[in-house]
């Protein structure tokens, strides 16, 4: 055979394999996602069938119809835990910013003593698993009486989330160069200003990253949530969705629908800042 | 356009002293170019005359004011940068105009400042373009039309045109110097190639290891470089250099059993028995037939060809004298075969001779 043509078919069949592969690895990510999503607009019967049924004979919005309805008809105070999960999601991120942008453009730019031992502990803060600190910080909170506060799991995110903000934005503000603030300082500005002006403004993808990730990790995070968060007024979405089970049943109908409420903001955000966040994650590759 | 001034101006980091207390002088409207090996210093002290890195003994004047500890923003001068740090966020009108912008001027003084320099730097067409979309010597004129169009006292240049490829690199060299021509101001420049500074300056301040070696017009120190250091650094090729002694009779022993008359200049500066280095250009050092005219003393050498490189209108032949690899050029060129013993003129007027332990000229 022709060697052209033998490597023509090789090609071929390399790409076709690669195709087949990528459908399988994308399978096995999205199905959760959509059986979720499709749960919820289907009847209870259907999402307990046994085998499963892959195509809806009937889909409705009565579990949504249910969750926003009154107590007595399997209604959650669904917009009362948005709310929390909104204000717990953003101050904690912004303030994880910030102090991620503090501390990452310290770490990049300055030399001050014990540098490597304390970004390496900042490091390891992350080595922890989270539920190993459930007690503890029960404890604290109970303490402190902070307990199922807004303040409370602001305080837990944020510190759960600076070391990762802070990781981050050093490597971006690394890829920054020093001459940037240099010519931004002859050019008459202060360190600030420059800063500001100059710094800030090119590494913007990388922080805008850090940012997506504190926040998804603020949104999403049910553990601790579930531990000290007790009432409506402080519980986040993800705690909410344990109001669905009762001694004996669980409204996995509801569920799903509450979860699809959750994925949505997160959904809209990533999309919101998509090109900042591809450009920042290949920082490096697209520099000009 | 000011004056500037190094007053044994020293930098140390902890113990390491990477200037070694440097004055220097440097007139209204002068182009002085500081260049010198990597780690001479000349950067640091360039970046202490920005007032990016702060001195640790001395005195830095810029005018009449001494402005050691004044930031960068309040010493009124300018710089570019070898990466060229332009803003890649901004536009290249936006890079221009934004020390005036900072510097709380109108947006229409700012529009006017930015189209004087872009028209004298010819980028006008290209204002509204981001930096990613230019080439690197259209960069290099966005960073030096952001250093003009504040009219600074002092143009700092650091190693403005490493970046770029050779053909370029000649471009912009001569593109600099028309600019210090049309704006008229003080400029220090820094380079670690010798001919940038030989072609941009109007004065040469060679360092090394933090210390001033020598400073002059480029024909000067071409033509009497101080010590060994500054006459293999400047000059391309670079200075051929033969160790030899001064004998009881007047000449001079190399190695390998040449014999050359201590050249008649310096006679009187030199005692038998001393250890000298003699040093050569290959421009002195040329095939009998090949050469220019030569009046005046000279020697015949006779010398195998190792190697040659054709470069045109000259050729360069190596070779090895007393021991130790020398160049010279042909002029006229013939083709020259490897292992050719040829005989060779050394323009002994044109010769230089060192002092064998301080290696500082005798002249």
């Amino acid at each position: 055979m022709d060697i052209n043509l033998r490597h023509r078919i090789r090609a071929r069949l390399l790409k076709a394999a690669q195709m087949v592969t990528l459908f399988i690895a994308m399978s096995i990510i999205c199905i959760p996602g959509l059986w979720v999503v499709l749960n919820s607009f289907r009847p209870t019967v259907e999402i307990m069938a046994k085998p499963p049924v892959w195509i809806p004979n009937e889909l409705n919005l009565d579990h949504y119809r249910a969750m926003f309805g009154g107590v007595g008809q399997g209604g959650v105070p669904v917009l009362q835990y948005f709310t929390n999960s909104l204000i717990i999601s953003i101050t904690s991120t912004l303030i994880a910013i910030l102090v991620g942008m503090a501390g990452g453009y310290a770490f990049a730019r300055y030399r001050f003593k014990g540098k490597g031992a304390i970004f390496i502990g900042l490091m390891l803060t992350r080595a922890v698993p989270g539920v190993a600190l459930s007690l503890p910080l029960f404890i604290v909170m109970a303490r402190t009486g902070l307990i199922d506060t807004h303040i409370g799991l602001i305080i837990v995110y944020v510190a759960m989330n600076v070391p990762f903000t802070i990781w981050l934005i050093d490597g971006f503000f690394r890829q920054v160069p020093r001459e940037l603030a240099e010519a931004a300082e002859i050019d008459g500005c202060t360190r600030w200003q420059a800063f500001w002006k100059v710094e800030f403004p090119v590494a913007r993808a990388g922080v805008a990253s850090a940012g997506i990730f504190a926040f998804l990790t603020s949104w999403n995070e049910y553990a601790l949530a579930s531990q000290l968060t007790r009432s409506t007024f402080s519980k986040t979405m993800p705690v909410g969705l344990r109001d669905f089970t009762s001694e004996f049943t669980i409204n996995w109908g509801g569920m799903c629908a509450l979860a699809v409420l959750m994925i949505i903001p997160a959904l809209i955000l990533t999309f919101l800042v998509q090109k900042h966040l591809i450009a920042g994650l290949t920082f490096g590759g697209v520099k000009g | 356009m000011a004056q500037v001034h190094l007053k044994n101006v020293s930098k140390s980091y902890g113990a390491l002293e990477v200037v070694h207390g440097i004055n220097l002088d440097i007139d209204h409207n002068e182009f002085v170019v500081l260049v010198g090996p990597s780690g001479c210093g000349k950067s640091t002290t360039l970046r202490m005359i920005a007032g990016l890195e702060s001195i640790t003994g001395g005195d830095v004047l810029i005018g009449e004011n001494i402005v050691n500890d004044l930031p960068p923003r309040d010493r009124n001068i300018s710089m570019v940068f070898q990466n060229y740090a332009l803003y890649p966020h901004m536009t290249v009108g936006e890079n221009l105009g934004f020390s005036l912008k900072i510097a709380g001027k109108s947006q229409d003084q700012i529009d006017a400042a930015v189209a004087e320099a872009a028209a004298i730097l010819s980028l006008t067409e290209y204002l509204e373009r981001k930096p990613g979309a230019l080439s690197g010597g259209q960069r290099q004129r966005v960073a030096m039309g952001r250093a003009i169009v504040r009219h600074p006292d002092v143009f700092l240049f650091d190693e403005p045109l490493s970046n770029l490829d050779a053909k370029l690199r000649a471009q912009m060299r001569v593109e600099i110097k028309k600019l210090h021509q049309k704006i008229q101001t003080t400029i220090v420049y820094v380079t670690h190639d010798q001919v940038e500074a030989m072609t941009l300056a109007d004065r040469i301040v060679i360092m090394r290891d933090g210390h001033i070696e020598q400073q002059g017009t480029p024909l000067e120190v071409f033509e009497a470089p101080a010590n060994t250091f500054v006459a293999t650094f400047i000059g391309s090729p670079p200075m051929n250099l033969l160790d030899g002694i001064v004998q009881q009779d007047g000449t001079l022993q190399l190695g390998g059993g040449v014999t050359l008359n201590v050249p008649q200049q310096y006679t009187a500066k030199t005692r038998p028995g001393q250890k000298v280095v003699l040093g050569f250009r290959a421009d002195n050092l040329m095939p009998c037939g090949h050469s220019l005219p030569m009046e005046g003393e000279s020697a015949e050498i006779e010398m195998t060809v190792v190697l040659s490189e054709p470069l045109g209108t000259e050729t360069l032949l190596f070779g090895a004298l007393a021991g130790q690899e020398v160049q010279a050029k042909m002029l006229n060129p013939r083709p020259v075969s490897n292992g050719e013993r040829m005989m060779f003129n050394l323009d002994l007027t044109r010769v230089h001779l060192f002092d064998g332990e301080s290696q500082k000229s005798l002249r």
